[in-house]
C-alpha cells in the first residue's frame, strides 16, 4: 500500500517533468537544440500564474490559461529575438547563447521579481480524499488531471491537426517541408508557444503544489525534465511523457526507499545510465539522430 | 515564357556552383537538364524553389521576379519541387504526405480531387495510405514523391532525378507518369542523369558541365548530337 502512495505521489510529480520535457523535446524536434532556457520559462510561467492569482484573483484555470499565454509569448520572443538570428549558426553557437538567455531569465527574475521566494496564493483549500487507505489530494488529482488532459490534447494536435503534421514533417525533414510550401518559420514560432504553454501549465501546478516560487525554481525541474526527455528519447513526443513519468516515479522511490539527499542525484544516475545503455532513449529512433 | 533564368549565378561559400545559367521554360512543355554528376543542374533547381540564393541573375515566373520570395511563397506561386533522393516523410502516412503536398491550400473539394487523381496514378499508394511512408519500396517512395509534388496542384514542376536508384522498368513507368502529367496540362522541367530517357519525353534540353550550358536545343537534335553521345547516351 506504501508502495501504490508513493507511486501517486511520483506519477504527479512525474506530470510536472513530462510537462516540462514536452518544450524540451519538440523544440529539439524542429530545430535541433536543447534550449536551456526552458526551465526558466516554466519559472515565467509560475509566476505569471502567481501574479493571476495574488493580483488579480482569478480562479485556477483562468490563471493557468494567463500562465500559459504569457509563457507562449515569452517562449515566441526568445526564439525571435536569440535563436532565429542563429539559424544558419553551428550549433554550438545557439547552444550557447541558449545558456545565455537562461541566466538572463534567472537574473532578470531576481531583478524584477525579488529573489525571495513567494509563497503562492491559495487556489482551493487543501482536501485529502482517502481511497481505502490511499491517500491522495486534490492538489494532485488537479496536477494528474490537467497533465493528462494537456498531453491529450497535445497527442491530438501533433497528430490530426494540419499544424501539428506540419510540425511532424519540420521534425523529419525541413528542406523537404519547405518544398511543400511549409512556412517553416511560423512552423517553430508555434513549436516554442506550444512547448512554453506547457511548462508554463507545470509552472503554475508545481506552485499550488508546492506553494513555494521562487525566480530559480527552474533550474532544477528544467535539467530534471531535460533528462526526462533523453529518458524518453529527445525529439519524441510520447517519449518525454513517459521520460517525465519515470524520473518523478524515481525520484519519489528512491526519496522513499533511500534518502531524500539522493533526491536529485537519481536523474544524473538516470541521464548516465540511459547514455551508456540506450543512448536513444526509450522510445527514441533506432537510427539515431537525423541530419 | 512561363519560367525564365537569365545569367544565374549561385555560390556555394566559396565555390562558384553555377556559373551564368539562362534558360527558358514554355507553358506547356517538358525541358531537361541533363549533365553528369555535380554539373550544377540540382543546385539549379534548389536555387528556383528557394532553397539557394542566387548571387547574381533573375528567376522569373509568370512575370515575377523568385529572386527575394521564400521557398513557401514560390510554392505558392506555382512551383513544386520533387527533390532528389525522393524525401518522403517517413514519419508520416502515406496519405499525410500528400496531405503536406496540399499545405497550402485550403480548397478541401479541389484537394480531395487531387488526391483522387494521384491515387489514379498510382493505385500502390492508395492501397497503402495508411501506411508510414518510410515502410515504402524506393519505387513507391518516387511515386509519392511525385504524387505529393502533384497535390499543391503546380503549374511548373521540378523533377530532381526522378530515375535515380530505381530498376529499369520502373524508370519506363515513372517516366510514362511524368508525360502523363505534362499532358493533363503540367510543365515539366526534368533533371536527370539518365539522359536518353529525359531527352526522349522533353521537348528542349539543356546540356550542363561545370556550372554552365554547352548545348542546348530541340531534345530530339540532342539525342542525335555526336557530343552528347559520346559524353551521356554511351554511344
Amino acid at each position: 500500500m506504501d508502495l501504490l502512495q508513493q507511486l501517486i505521489n511520483g506519477l504527479s510529480l512525474g506530470s510536472i517533468y513530462a510537462l516540462i520535457a514536452l518544450g524540451y523535446t519538440m523544440v529539439y524536434g524542429i530545430v535541433r537544440l536543447i534550449n536551456f532556457a526552458h526551465g526558466d520559462v516554466y519559472m515565467v510561467g509560475a509566476y505569471a500564474g502567481f501574479f493571476a492569482v495574488w493580483h488579480y484573483h482569478l480562479s485556477f484555470f483562468p490563471a493557468l490559461g494567463v500562465a500559459m499565454m504569457v509563457a507562449a509569448a515569452t517562449g515566441v520572443l526568445i526564439e525571435r529575438l536569440a535563436y532565429r538570428p542563429l539559424r544558419q549558426a553551428p550549433r554550438i553557437a545557439v547552444l550557447i547563447t541558449a545558456i545565455g538567455v537562461s541566466l538572463l531569465l534567472e537574473n532578470l527574475g531576481i531583478l524584477i521579481l525579488k529573489p525571495e521566494p513567494r509563497s503562492f496564493p491559495e487556489v482551493f483549500p487543501l482536501a485529502l480524499y482517502n481511497f481505502g487507505g490511499l491517500i491522495v489530494t486534490n492538489r494532485q488529482m488537479a496536477i494528474l488531471a490537467v497533465g493528462l488532459v494537456l498531453m491529450v490534447l497535445l497527442q491530438y494536435f501533433v497528430n490530426f491537426t494540419r499544424t501539428g503534421k506540419a510540425m511532424r514533417a519540420v521534425s523529419f525533414d525541413m528542406e523537404a517541408a519547405l518544398l511543400m510550401g511549409i512556412n517553416v518559420d511560423r512552423i517553430i514560432t508555434v513549436t516554442f508557444a506550444v512547448g512554453s504553454a506547457l511548462a508554463a501549465a507545470a509552472g503554475v501546478l508545481v506552485g499550488i503544489f508546492y506553494n513555494r516560487i521562487d525566480p530559480l525554481m527552474g533550474i532544477m525541474p528544467g535539467i530534471k525534465a531535460f533528462v526526462a526527455a533523453v529518458l524518453g528519447g529527445i525529439g519524441v513526443i510520447p517519449g518525454a511523457m513517459l521520460g517525465g513519468l519515470v524520473m518523478g516515479v524515481a525520484e519519489v522511490m528512491v526519496v522513499a526507499l533511500f534518502s531524500s539527499t539522493w533526491k536529485d542525484a537519481v536523474a544524473f544516475a538516470i541521464l548516465i545510465f540511459i547514455l551508456l545503455v540506450k543512448p536513444t532513449g526509450l522510445l527514441g529512433r533506432p537510427g539515431g539522430e537525423k541530419v | 515564357m512561363l519560367l525564365e533564368i537569365n545569367d544565374l549565378h549561385v555560390y556555394y561559400g566559396a565555390i562558384h556552383a553555377i556559373k551564368g545559367i539562362s534558360l527558358e521554360v514554355e507553358a506547356g512543355e517538358i525541358v531537361t537538364l541533363v549533365g553528369a554528376n555535380g554539373a550544377g543542374k540540382s543546385t539549379t533547381l534548389r536555387t528556383i524553389s528557394g532553397l539557394q540564393r542566387a548571387k547574381k541573375g533573375a528567376i522569373r515566373f509568370k512575370d515575377r521576379d523568385l529572386g527575394n520570395m521564400a521557398p513557401h511563397e514560390i510554392v505558392a506561386a506555382g512551383i513544386s519541387q520533387v527533390p532528389e533522393g525522393r524525401r518522403v516523410f517517413a514519419n508520416l502516412t502515406v496519405r499525410e504526405n500528400l496531405e503536406m503536398g496540399a499545405y497550402r491550400r485550403s480548397d478541401r473539394a479541389g484537394i480531395q480531387k487531387d488526391m483522387k487523381r494521384v491515387f489514379e496514378l498510382f493505385p500502390r499508394l492508395e492501397e497503402r495510405q495508411k501506411q508510414q511512408a518510410g515502410t515504402l519500396s524506393g519505387g513507391e517512395q518516387q511515386m509519392l514523391a511525385i504524387g505529393r509534388g502533384l497535390m499543391s496542384n503546380p503549374t511548373l514542376m521540378l523533377l530532381d532525378e526522378p530515375s535515380m536508384g530505381l530498376a529499369p522498368l520502373l524508370v519506363k513507368e515513372i517516366f510514362a507518369i511524368v508525360k502523363e502529367i505534362n499532358e493533363a496540362g503540367t510543365t515539366i522541367l526534368l533533371v536527370e542523369q539518365n539522359a536518353h530517357m529525359a531527352l526522349s519525353i522533353a521537348s528542349k534540353g539543356y546540356v550542363l558541365e561545370t556550372g554552365q550550358i554547352v548545348l542546348s536545343g530541340k531534345a530530339s537534335d540532342l539525342a542525335n548530337n555526336e557530343q552528347v553521345k559520346k559524353a551521356y547516351l554511351g554511344g
